[in-house]
């Protein structure tokens, strides 16, 4: 079933890491395996956020060396990021195998992101100026405290809460997902691809990576393989309702921007809230009141709608 | 609803042909009784409760579940008319109410709201999420905004008001009753529909009565694509009274008036259907 959420504040900025665990939460029993943020903080001047995994949670319960073996692949992460020209301003460990660098680097971003992720084990969540993508098992509570989610300020953030049905339940099947190598751009979904795997060795052939088999995957990967030529993120999202085949409904974070687009079958729900100040958007209602509850006017976007909102 | 009894093997539809084999275990299937005289019009378990007797409460804090159970509560202590403040979208609300009751919701429900319903009159002060009144039988539910998808499936009378816009598959399964809609209705509206009326005041997406069986869907507005077997036909002076008469019931008013409504109904005849409702067959009977 799967539940995805959204939310965008217009000019300002506020506590989105506890408003987007509280929309998340009330989604819970959308999806119960894994719970995933990507939050829109404020950019630091020449800095670039990198949240990476060096092990699936999973891998901590095999194995009488994995321990020093998820020490030995930071090491090299750190390594290669000098051996890049990249450099390492602050550090910081939110799990034993998940954490969070602020680094310097103007180089080339798919080379370096293909250099770090060459790495075993190793997986950048996400990359960028503002975007931080969290995601891990549990319900939205454990993932936010984990993380110390709550407190984070920025403008807008998507998530969501994961019913695995097309892979397995693992941080690398969980939602969002980053559009690599493209800076500050996440997809979350709710549906299913029909057409994966021609969408995915079509992609491949144009260079882009896959890191798990989960069809959500193919979205952020399209969106990026559009970006790349040039495409605006509205048109992007107009074209993936003709080129994209199953149902969905699925979301787009950019560094400023948030945008929705529904499959032609509108098989797949979304509940929207408009103002002057806010857009929220969730699979249930319920979602968007445990941010907004005072009475409120919400709709369902119809089949092939595309939408985008500025921050 | 007419008292229910228990069918007897010696019941005339046996000797007419309608049922060659005896009811087994645990079947109840059912027969009004035309020389019912009107009262005890209710299911054997209905509470008798007074419409000028009126409780509200606050569901601000309470879940889907405790909600259901103050209803029943309330109405087992007598009360007909129940406000419930602050639903706040929650699921399931207002479900399996099979009596006359007079419930407002001041607020907006979630999925599944008021479905299995039999008798209550119902007003929702904001938005339904999917599939509102799901197999409703009898009854008015009236929402004064917005509505999500599969609104009204698969009900079987009553009167659905919308006074908004609704989403797709609006009365998919559609098998009696009224849909009546203020705004817009989604793609795939009235799919399978098999009996009833659906009113659309605005547009209506596309595929609009794709594979129905039978009954009729008047649209307001336009039409982006009829579905499968679905035609266009003419509106009567018939039709134009009953438009009429309920639209003015709920306030509604078409996009270019009533006598401009465009009647959509099936094109082809499924021999393997029969068009008579259970309750129309006791009638021949």
């Amino acid at each position: 079933m799967c539940g995805i959420a959204g939310i965008i504040h217009r000019g300002k900025r506020v506590d989105i890491g506890s408003e987007m665990t509280s929309m998340l939460r009330a989604l819970k029993h959308r999806g119960p395996d894994s719970t995933g943020f990507a939050v829109y903080g404020e950019p630091k001047s020449g800095e670039l956020v990198m949240r990476f995994k060096v092990a699936e949670q999973e891998d901590l319960k095999k194995g009488f060396d994995i321990h020093r073996a998820i020490e030995e692949r930071r090491t090299t992460v750190d390594e290669r990021i000098r051996g890049l020209g990249g450099e390492i301003v602050e550090v910081a460990q939110a799990t034993e195998y998940a954490h969070r660098y602020c680094i310097k680097y103007d180089g080339d971003m798919r080379k370096f992101a293909d250099f770090i992720e060459d790495i075993e084990g190793v997986e950048i969540l996400s990359l960028g100026t503002s975007l931080e993508l969290i995601k891990d098992l549990g319900d939205a509570n454990v993932v936010a405290d984990q993380y110390k989610l709550r407190g984070f300020s920025g403008s807008h953030a998507i998530g969501h809460t994961r019913m695995a049905t097309e892979s397995d339940v693992d941080i690398r099947s969980a939602h969002p997902y980053w559009a690599y190598p493209f800076h500050d751009i996440s997809v979350v979904h709710n549906g299913q691809l029909t057409n994966y795997w021609n969408g995915r060795r079509a992609l491949e052939r144009r260079g882009h990576r896959f890191m798990s088999n989960c069809d959500s995957e193919l979205i952020a990967v399209y969106v990026a393989d559009k970006l790349q030529d040039g495409v605006a993120l509205e048109e992007t999202l107009e074209r993936s309702i003709r080129e994209l085949d199953g149902v969905f409904t699925y979301l787009v974070a950019t560094s400023d921007a948030l945008g929705m687009a529904k499959d032609t079958m509108a098989a797949k729900p979304m509940v929207l809230f408009e103002s002057d100040d806010i857009v929220a958007l969730a699979s249930e209602e319920v979602a968007i009141r445990s941010v907004l509850p005072r009475e409120i006017d919400t709709y369902d976007p119809y089949d092939e709608e595309v939408k985008v909102w500025r921050s | 609803m007419a008292k229910l009894e228990r069918a007897k093997s010696e019941h005339p539809s046996h000797a007419m042909g309608w049922h060659v084999q005896p009811l087994k275990g645990r079947s109840i299937q059912a027969f009004f009784s035309i020389e019912d005289d009107g009262e005890n019009f209710t299911y054997p378990d209905a509470f008798d409760v007074d419409f000028n007797k009126r409780a509200e409460f606050d569901a601000r804090a309470l879940d889907g579940p405790a909600i259901n159970r103050k209803i029943r509560q309330l109405m087992s202590e007598g009360y007909g008319w129940i406000v419930v403040r602050n639903p706040l979208a929650k699921h399931s609300l207002g479900v399996g109410i099979l009596q006359k009751l007079k419930l407002d919701f001041d607020g907006s429900l979630g999925y599944f709201g008021v479905g299995l319903i039999d008798g209550p009159n119902v007003r929702i002060k904001g938005r339904v999420g999917w599939s509102c009144a799901e197999n409703m039988m009898s009854g008015v539910v009236v929402i004064e905004k917005n509505a999500g998808s599969t609104f009204g499936a698969a009900i079987r009378g009553g009167d659905l008001v919308c006074k908004g816009d609704v989403g797709a598959r609006t009365g998919i399964d559609q098998k009696g009753g009224s849909i009546l809609i203020g705004g817009r209705t989604g793609a795939f509206s009235g799919f399978m529909m098999q009996r009833g009326r659906m009113v659309v005041c605005g547009d209506a997406g596309k595929n609009l009565g794709d594979s129905m069986y039978d009954g009729t869907i008047f649209v307001g507005g336009a039409i982006q694509s009829l579905g499968v077997d679905a035609i266009e036909a003419e509106l009567t002076a018939l039709d134009v009274a009953w438009l009429t008469r309920k639209l003015g019931m709920y306030g509604l008013e078409p996009k270019n008036g009533i006598r401009n409504m465009t009647k959509i109904v099936a094109g082809k005849q499924l021999w393997s259907y029969d068009n008579l409702e259970p309750a129309e067959k006791k009638l021949v009977l």
